[in-house]
């Protein structure tokens, strides 16, 4: 994948920002309710998500009790949010499940970073064709609304945890696009611009040192929020059967799955759709709160 | 099994012995005719069907837009005419809600509410057309309208307050106030007229994605909307048929963005076509 390896070069010119001005976002970001709040909400879903990952379940995951069917949360106190019609544990699934959802959203939305910064960078540096060119592809594929994007990707190459992780990225690739082009728009007239250009600094190195560090707050922001709606869309396809495939557990799985039981267990639709929203509210606030500080103009805005 | 003649006439029936770039031609020629080919399982061409879908994802699209904006516009400008009271931390938080709850999770709350607490089952395929009996049509949409309009009116009343913010500090808006207009008039005429010009740009790009996206609401309440008959069709790989929904749905999409930058100029005088962009 040539756009991921150009990219992930593209992370060296992070340096200068680490001292003063991270120093100064930290305390700026400290007081900002909403982004501490989703920084609260974010590290949860990470952390049960990762000891998802490390297997660190009240039960082995899958595991069936066949005894144990249909139990209520806290009616047997091992099962803390009880158990589904094979006796499986809730807590132990939607641990693997959030593990499940959490690499299907990290990876497409890197994925995303990196090939939407790459086209809308090279686009916005280099204007004239090359800049119709890229952006008129991307404008198609924005034409699509997005989970009926990631419903053909599905469909051409079959369910599964891969294919789900390529649809949302190939998604949300023009979004990074439209966001990593405007900032180069403006800031390849910059005087500092002129004056890398002047001594003789490679166009790449002017791209990589110059422009791509002071893009970064847009992008930032725009990660977080793109988590959120990864995180959803995830949810959405697994939901209609299209992403995680069962036996693998996934919160929107889950969901469809448990519908027709909602009567007599409602704690197996109560608890999955209360992670999916608490995780996509944290990522959501998280991404306000950055925006506020790292970019005070858009404040307020959607 | 089939016989090696079988396959081939097969293949040539359905064009599939052509290289798969000519293949592409052929279906776009038939296409640009209005011919999308034809649905295997449905025993019928795709457009016929297509048109007989719509109706309700049309319908469905609208009542969704008109929850949203009636929940979202009056809590949106409360929100921003009473900034930083009680009033707006609920309307954010409303928002910020609306936000997180994916419509799936929506949708299927709403059923288990209305089964568990009502008595009432979710219709499974008796769907009502407006014109047969419109009433009984309002009552089947209702809940999954709401469900479609719930999220998008968060974004509404983010968009409505954060417009109006903007707005209420410009100096046409002093000079409103100066010249002794009571404040309702102020923020019916001055403030509001200008604050929904960038609500109406949202409306148009929701509008494409409810006419196009109603996958899963259309799914769980079982309404035969196209959003249901593009997930039927992957399902059963049917893919003519998922062509030419995507097709159609992207069409739609395209249009209705047209349209609202067409609105926007006709409701902004300061918006011109006329000249270069």
């Amino acid at each position: 994948m040539p756009a991921m390896n150009k990219a992930v070069s593209l992370n060296q010119p992070m340096k200068p920002l680490e001292r003063g001005p991270l120093r100064e976002f930290l305390r700026n970001f400290r007081h900002n309710l909403s982004g501490m709040v989703g920084v609260i909400l974010v590290g949860l879903f990470v952390l049960i998500s990762v000891a998802g990952i490390l297997k660190i379940t009240p039960f082995p995951i899958l595991e069936q009790h066949p005894l144990d069917r249909l139990k209520a949360p806290g009616e047997i106190p091992a099962y803390i949010l009880g158990t589904d019609q094979f006796g499986r544990d809730v807590a132990s699934n939607l641990m693997k499940g959030g593990a499940n959802s959490l690499q299907v959203a990290t990876l497409s939305v890197l994925m995303a970073t990196l090939a939407g910064t790459f086209v809308g960078a090279i686009a916005g540096y280099l204007g004239g064709n090359p800049d119709t060119i890229l952006m008129r592809l991307m404008d198609i594929l924005f034409a699509f609304p997005s989970l009926l994007l990631a419903l053909l990707i599905v469909t051409i190459r079959g369910p599964g945890l891969e294919n789900t992780i390529l649809a949302i990225a190939i998604v949300y690739t023009p979004i990074f696009a439209r966001v990593a082009r405007g900032p180069v728009l403006s800031l390849k007239e910059t005087e500092f611009v002129t004056a890398a250009r002047c001594i003789g600094a490679p166009e790449t190195r002017i791209l990589l040192r110059h422009v791509l560090p002071n893009m970064l707050a847009p992008l930032i922001v725009q990660v977080s929020l793109a988590l959120s709606w990864a995180l959803i869309t995830e949810a959405g396809l697994s939901f209609l059967g299209l992403g995680t495939q069962p036996p693998e557990p996934s919160w929107g799985l889950m969901l469809s799955s448990n519908r027709g039981l909602a009567e007599i267990a409602p704690w197996l639709i109560m608890y999955p759709g209360l992670a999916i929203m608490l995780g996509v509210l944290g990522f959501n606030l998280l991404g306000d709160g950055l925006r506020d500080v790292l970019d005070p103009r858009m404040r307020g805005r959607r | 099994m089939l016989s090696a003649e079988q396959r081939a006439a097969l293949e040539a029936y359905y064009g599939l012995d052509k290289p798969p770039i000519q293949q592409y031609f052929v279906w776009l020629g038939d296409a640009l005719q209005g011919n999308f080919g034809f649905s295997i399982r449905h025993g019928s061409a795709v457009l016929p069907l297509i048109i007989e879908h719509f109706p309700i994802t049309l319908e469905l699209a609208f009542m969704a837009i008109v929850i949203a904006l009636g929940i979202g516009i009056p809590i949106g400008i409360l929100s921003a005419i009473r900034h930083n009271s009680l009033i707006d931390l609920f309307g954010r938080m409303f928002s910020m809600l609306g936000l997180a709850v994916p419509n799936f999770l929506l949708g299927t709350l709403i059923i288990y509410v209305l089964s568990v607490y009502f008595g009432i089952l979710p219709n499974s395929g008796n769907y009502t057309s407006f014109s047969e009996d419109p009433w009984l049509n309002i009552q089947q949409l209702i809940f999954p309208a709401i469900t479609m309009g719930f999220s998008f009116s968060a974004s509404v009343m983010r968009m409505t307050r954060s417009a109006m913010l903007e707005v209420m500090n410009e100096d046409y808006v002093r000079t409103a106030r100066s010249k002794g207009l009571r404040e309702s008039v102020v923020i019916r005429r001055h403030a509001l007229r200008n604050a929904l010009i960038p609500v109406v740009t949202l409306i148009g790009v929701e509008f494409g994605y409810l006419l196009g996206g109603a996958f899963i609401t259309e799914q769980i309440f079982s309404l035969p909307g196209i959003g249901r008959l593009a997930v039927n069709a992957i399902s059963q790989r049917e893919y003519a048929l998922v062509q030419g929904v995507t097709l159609f749905i992207a069409i739609n999409f395209v249009i209705v963005n047209l349209a609202v930058d067409l609105i926007y100029a006709a409701i902004d005088p300061r918006i011109s076509y006329a000249s270069h962009e």
